[in-house]
């Protein structure tokens, strides 16, 4: 059974000590995040115990414009308390650190304050340049980005070194904000799933699901087992073209020029079979509220066949890199995240369970289909390097292929698409609710609120948010040669972790 | 070693467009179309209000539909399939901002005067065409799908296009995402560096005209208000298809058989 989360609500001088203590019993911190309440401001935070979620909130009164900080006791508080003050302008008192993350307004005044419903006016941006952290002789700092050298998302990475090694490394996320959440604001809960799809693309499927499972939480309905069925079998294609993806990028970082042509070969098919079952390359569309638009436009012979070909040629090509030495030269010993680390900072994904932090919530917190669906989780020797997290998206393709054949003969098995309620209608909701999904980068969390069908206030929160603030981390013993390695290891997209 | 049988495993799997069409898949949503259907002031005017980017505009009896705002959810599709309809056509990308609009408006002249502006600026640029890429505020699958041309499929090198690091060895600039303000300055500076001629592509419908996301406090609704725009591919996002037919419309180098290039098999 799927648990929905219990609420505990404490005064505000109370929060950080009763969230820190949940994490102390073992529970893996999942986010804060603010919500306007008229001229309050409401503070969510929830947090992961082994197979339910819990919420703890509090309220802080207008005036006050400032909470006790939780990251001084839960340090992976730190971006989300980062990002509150840029759109909300609450201070984390005892904070060490509130440099903008998200969007740093030039005039403090403007604030988007997410709820309120307010039209923000155009922001001024404040590009501050960084200073150095580092000193000492021939120390210098890179600039690399927002513009970069390919073609990828725009981030800022300002890395400090003496030539090779890198002893500090930050990031700057803000350039691509797009100020999403409040365009939630203006849209109708069957509209909201579209801006989901976009609010990190290449995680349309997860996140169209997370956001949907919060509004069938809040009107109470519940998904049909085909419909939940065609969800995973989307989900999971999304799943294997990610992981094909970071396999494309570590081919093409270490020179090998025929493993880059077949896996972004691979890669291309899988977009083409995603098109072939719903008409768009990112399974945009299929997932909405209630359920799914429909059934999939190939027949479960077809599809059974294309899985078929699709993971025995997938497989074959794996196989063989995994075993190039040259290949794994680079990846051995790269970007070590440590298992305390990860387990401490509850990083989320196949960055987690490279470093031997099993959480997927597929399994831990499993939903729609999922529950009917054997699965087990996938336990990885943990190294921590960008080989373990290599390891870890292999075994998760094949894991996701075993799925998706369990899916079609379940599909197949059941009655024809006439006898199939794909969708059951939700309209004229209220409440507030909370979804999750796991995306290929891990957890997608979704809060919305929504009066009478319309939404008031969405916040997603991507994996990619999340487990960026760990990159600088997994740095100090690699040198520059390794950063592309790093960076394709942790597979973040940009867009989730400033949308 | 092992690895040189295995790149020749499965023979040529490169496409032929532009010479000749491609047959790719039927079920594959490229673009809205508007048929000469018929439908009651009612119907219209619910599908306009359904329109999630109001994409739709009604003007007497007559529905026209923007490209470069459609996201292809459908929206309309499903509720008069009479009047609007998926469509596998590719070639949707256009000099001009309002030629994205179907049915198309009566041709003033202006496109070619435009085109032959373009034509005149990129032919010292021959057969050899470096882009560059810049993400202005995208959701991320723009990205996927410029990075595609490189795969053995569209493999853009074919056709004497190669990715470039360096704006200063840029001749064609892609830019997707709805404009965001991080990325104003950055955008002007990147395309300041590059070397004359210079043209610039706005990659899919959040870059032509901000798509679902809009105009906001931290988006401008598009690229065009910082930047001058060359050529418009719509699409959310832009297919490799569309990318492959809009670089070759940029730099002139589309067959000159048929005024949009050669036309990809409508499979049925």
């Amino acid at each position: 059974m799927t648990t929905y989360p219990t609420t505990y609500t404490t005064p505000v001088d109370r929060f950080s000590d009763e969230v820190a203590s949940h994490v102390r019993s073992g529970a893996r911190f999942a986010g804060l995040f603010a919500s306007a309440e008229g001229a309050d401001t409401r503070l969510t935070a929830l947090l992961s115990h082994s197979g339910s979620l819990v919420i703890q909130e509090t309220v802080v009164p207008v005036g006050a414009g400032e909470f006790p900080a939780l990251s001084r006791q839960v340090p992976a508080a730190k971006w989300y308390e980062r990002e509150i003050h840029d759109l909300f302008g609450l201070i984390p008192t005892g904070s060490d650190r509130v440099d903008p993350l998200v969007f740093p307004f030039v005039t403090p005044a403007i604030r988007p304050r997410f709820g309120s419903g307010a039209v923000v006016p155009e922001g001024q941006l404040d590009p501050t340049p960084l200073t150095a952290h580092v000193r000492g002789e021939g120390v210098f700092t890179i600039s690399y980005g927002p513009v970069r050298s390919g073609v990828f998302e725009s981030i800022e990475y300002l890395v400090e070194t003496p030539g090779e090694d890198i002893p500090h490394l930050r990031t700057r996320v803000f350039y691509k904000h797009r100020g999403v959440e409040s365009r939630f604001e203006t849209l109708d809960v069957a509209d909201g799933v579209l801006l989901a799809e976009r609010c990190e693309g290449v995680a349309s499927v997860a996140h169209a699901i997370a956001y949907c499972a919060a509004l069938e939480e809040m009107a109470g309905v519940e998904v049909s087992l085909q419909a939940g069925l065609v969800r995973v079998l989307h989900a999971e294609l999304e799943r294997v073209a990610n992981h094909l993806d970071s396999i494309v990028r570590h081919s093409e970082a270490a020179g090998q020029a025929v493993a880059y042509a077949r896996f972004s070969l691979h890669k291309e098919r899988v977009q083409r079979l995603r098109a072939q079952l719903c008409g768009s390359r990112f399974g945009r569309g299929v997932v909405v509220p209630g359920g799914v638009a429909g059934p999939p436009a190939l027949s479960a012979t077809e599809v059974f066949a294309a899985i078929g070909t699709l993971e025995k040629s997938i497989d074959a090509d794996t196989r063989l890199l995994m075993s190039t030495p040259s290949f794994l030269d680079r990846l051995r010993g790269t970007g070590v995240l440590d298992e305390d680390v990860a387990h401490h900072f509850g990083a989320l994904g196949p960055l987690a369970r490279g470093s031997g932090f099993m959480d997927d919530v597929r399994v831990t917190r499993a939903y729609g289909a999922y529950l009917h669906l054997g699965q087990q989780l996938l336990e990885v020797r943990g190294d921590g390097d960008a080989l373990a997290r290599q390891r870890v998206r292999v075994q998760e393709i094949t894991g996701a292929f075993a799925l998706m054949r369990e899916v079609i003969e379940e599909l197949g098995s059941r009655g024809g698409p006439s006898s199939t309620e794909w969708r059951r209608p939700i309209e004229n909701v209220s409440g507030r609710a909370v979804g999750w999904a796991e995306a290929p980068q891990g957890e997608v969390l979704y809060l919305v609120e929504a009066r009478e069908g319309k939404l008031v206030r969405v916040k997603p929160r991507s994996a990619s948010f999340h487990n960026m603030a760990l990159f600088p981390i997994a740095f100090p013993k690699d040198i520059l040669t390794d950063f592309a390695f790093i960076e394709a290891s942790f597979g973040l997209s940009i867009a989730g972790v400033s949308s | 070693m092992p690895w040189i049988p295995r790149g020749l495993r499965e023979g040529i799997v490169t496409s032929r467009y532009p010479w000749r069409p491609d047959d790719y898949g039927p079920n594959f949503r490229a673009s809205v179309t508007i048929d000469n259907g018929t439908a009651t002031d009612d119907e219209l005017s619910v599908a306009v209000g359904a329109c999630p980017t109001r994409a739709i505009t009604v003007v007497d009896t007559d529905a026209s539909l923007d490209r470069g705002a459609c996201i292809l959810c459908g929206r309309c599709v499903q509720m008069l399939p009479q009047l609007f309809q998926f469509s596998s056509v590719i070639e949707t990308s256009s000099n001009l901002r309002a030629r994205l609009v179907v049915p198309e408006p009566e041709n003033d002249g202006s496109l070619a005067a435009v085109r032959g502006e373009l034509a005149n600026r990129v032919k010292v640029l021959r057969r050899s065409v470096h882009l560059r890429h810049v993400d202005a505020g995208s959701d991320g699958s723009d990205e996927w799908e410029i990075a595609a041309l490189t795969n053995p499929v569209y493999d853009v090198q074919r056709l004497g296009i190669y990715f470039t690091a360096s704006p200063r060895h840029a001749d064609v600039l892609l830019v997707t995402g709805v404009g965001s303000a991080g990325m104003t300055e950055p955008l002007r500076r990147t395309l300041e560096a590059m070397p004359s001629p210079k043209v610039v592509i706005a990659v899919g419908v959040e870059a032509i005209s901000g798509g679902l996301v809009g105009e906001g406090y931290a988006s401008s609704g598009g690229v065009g208000s910082s930047i001058p725009i060359d050529v418009f591919i719509p699409g959310s996002p832009a297919s490799p298809f569309s990318l492959l037919h809009g670089i070759l419309l940029a730099i002139n180098m589309l067959p000159t058989n048929s005024p949009r290039g050669a036309h990809m098999t409508d499979a049925s």
